[in-house]
């Protein structure tokens, strides 16, 4: 059968991708799988600055999830292009490079560094992080805001820009026609849901930031309403994602209109 | 981003489990058969077993290599139940098959011939110790353990670590060995070793760790931090170091407590 498909100038040779956050780089998961036969990975947030992260502990089990509050840790973008880049570009699959930021400029720079790099075809616009104190999450929570960065990343990024969308939102289509209508080339929905988890013993939360992202198949059904939502209003390529652990999942959000998944 | 080609291959597989040996209401020992050799696996490393039939324990549970027997390709686990996870584990029957995935994270440092070592675990903290003791007595080092826990039930497997080290005992109620907390241990108050392994609840490693470093002794530590991947993919596990975050998976779980930021 064949199963592959097409985001902007991206060829996928099929529809399944790995999560931004949760495959680290590529090398973690040598050992377990063969890397090249996924339809590509999106390798973790990346800005423009090293970022050390919020402070231990910052992952809660839920029940059928979980809640993270790493708050983007990485080395920054000049790092990666120097010493990961180096050891993952030989991978046969597309390698998309999640890019985040605290202000608009921080997005284009990133960005435009990213666009130098010959075996990454494309990046995933990360709009939707609900664990930094400034800009993430905020840009992609109302349309000017979404449209503003993603219009300015367009100017500078040549090759195929997926932007991540947040469900912290009251009307997902509408951000998803928004970016759609400034040269996105796909959407990928959706981020982690903004949520919390208390210790009643301690009567504290569990996180050190409070409020963290919950993931897993607990938001599996928000996020396939949303895929489905989006699907509706816009004409560009959705890769759907949120709690997706098995071929059912998969293909539940393949007919609430994904063209791709996580 | 940690490929650790100088490590055993890490593997994700199914176990047939040998073994699930109770040995009071709150602890246990399973035993699961490898497919291959299981010689490559080194004292300090853990495994993320999935435990199945339940929305709680959603994520894997990651547990210390408590000792290896490569003559049958197995390893054992300690396993204290204090949760769905660890219960739903317990409940396990010779023959039935568990998903786990192992060897990971990183070993001890393991002291050479002549050198003393004191090892100090604090209730199931002393899983990881056993395994270590007994590649410390391979190498001809001069191994002491100290067990601690809050009351007799707490100290377990006493006859096993005796094969390998000279045993002393403490107590927080006085129910077994001297009553105190570890440090307060007569074996601490004379510190001639060369060498410090400890293992147990963050309040009593710190505690071990503070009289290693004025004595100027080194000293390694095990940390359990809350784990997601166990692999070093989602930073979730973090503590801080001299160099920024390091991921408790792949980083440690042993850690020089040198490099930790405790203060
Ligand atoms: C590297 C490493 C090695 C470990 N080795 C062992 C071992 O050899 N034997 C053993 O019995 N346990 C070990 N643990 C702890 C073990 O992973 C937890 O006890 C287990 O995950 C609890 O699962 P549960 O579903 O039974 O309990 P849950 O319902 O998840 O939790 C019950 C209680 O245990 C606490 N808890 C959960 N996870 C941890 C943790 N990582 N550290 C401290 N407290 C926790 C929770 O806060 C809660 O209060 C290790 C942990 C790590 C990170
Ligand atoms: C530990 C962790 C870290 C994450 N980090 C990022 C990140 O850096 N950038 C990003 O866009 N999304 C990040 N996410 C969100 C995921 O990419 C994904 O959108 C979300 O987890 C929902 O999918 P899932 O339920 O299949 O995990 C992270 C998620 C987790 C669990
Ligand atoms: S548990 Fe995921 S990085 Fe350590």
């Amino acid at each position: 059968m064949n199963t592959s498909i097409k985001i902007g100038g991206l060829d996928l040779k099929n529809p399944v991708m790995t999560a931004s956050g949760t495959f680290g780089y590529g090398p973690e998961f040598e050992d377990f799988i063969d890397i090249n036969r996924l339809g590509g990975i999106v390798v973790k947030g990346t800005t423009l600055n090293h970022r050390e992260g919020n402070a231990y502990p910052r992952m809660a089990e839920t029940p059928s999830g979980m809640l993270n509050a790493v708050g983007l840790q990485n080395k920054g973008v000049a790092q990666f292009c120097n010493d990961i880049y180096p050891n993952i570009k030989h991978y046969n699959t597309n390698i998309l490079v999640n890019v985040s930021g605290s202000t608009v400029d921080e997005y284009v720079e990133t960005a435009r560094m990213i666009n130098d790099l010959e075996h990454i075809p494309g990046i995933e616009l990360n709009i939707s992080c609900p664990n930094v104190k400034e800009g993430g999450m905020a840009f992609g929570t109302s349309c000017p805001s979404a449209v503003a960065v993603t219009h300015a990343v367009r100017e500078v990024y040549k090759k195929t820009m997926i932007v991540k969308l947040s469900p912290n939102v009251t009307n997902i289509a509408e951000i998803a026609k928004a970016v759609e209508s400034v040269g996105a080339d796909g959407v990928s929905l959706i981020n982690t849901m903004l949520a919390m988890a208390i210790n009643a013993e301690t009567r504290k939360s569990v996180l050190s930031t409070i409020t963290g992202g919950l993931s897993g198949p607990a938001i599996k059904p928000i996020a396939l309403r949303m895929v489905w939502q989006v699907a509706q209003e816009v004409k560009i390529p959705i890769v759907g994602m949120g709690g997706i652990m098995n071929a059912t999942d998969a293909i539940e959000f393949l007919l609430a209109g994904a063209s791709a998944i996580r | 981003m940690s490929a650790n080609h100088n490590q055993p291959k890490k593997r994700s597989e199914l176990l047939k489990v040998l073994q699930n040996r109770k040995i009071n209401k709150d602890y246990y020992v399973l035993e699961v058969e490898s497919p291959a050799s299981t010689a490559d696996i080194l004292p300090g490393q853990f495994v993320e077993i999935l435990v199945k039939d339940t929305r709680n324990a959603f994520l894997r549970r990651p547990i210390s290599i408590y000792n290896v027997n490569t003559d049958r390709n197995s390893f054992e686990l300690l396993i204290q139940i204090v949760g769905e996870g660890t219960q739903l584990l317990s409940e396990l029957k010779v023959g039935d098959s568990v998903d786990i995935m192992y060897p990971l994270g990183k070993t001890f440092t393991l002291e050479t011939k002549g050198k003393k070592a004191l090892l100090v675990g604090g209730g199931v903290g002393v899983a990881p110790l056993l395994f270590l003791s007994r590649k410390l007595k391979d190498n001809g080092v001069d191994v002491h353990i100290l067990l601690g826990g809050r009351g007799s039930d707490n100290i377990i497997e006493v006859d096993n670590f005796e094969n390998y080290a000279s045993i002393y005992i403490s107590t927080d109620d006085g129910s077994k060995g001297e009553k105190g907390f570890v440090t307060q241990h007569s074996v601490m108050q004379n510190m001639d070793f060369d060498m410090i392994y400890s293992c147990g609840p963050d309040p009593m490693m710190r505690a071990v760790a503070k009289l290693a470093n004025e004595q100027n002794i080194n000293c390694e530590v095990s940390l359990e931090n809350m784990m997601a991947c166990g692999i070093g993919a989602c930073l979730c596990c973090v503590t801080e170091t001299t160099s920024g975050h390091q991921c408790v998976c792949t980083d440690g779980p042993v850690f020089n407590t040198k490099v930790l930021k405790w203060n």
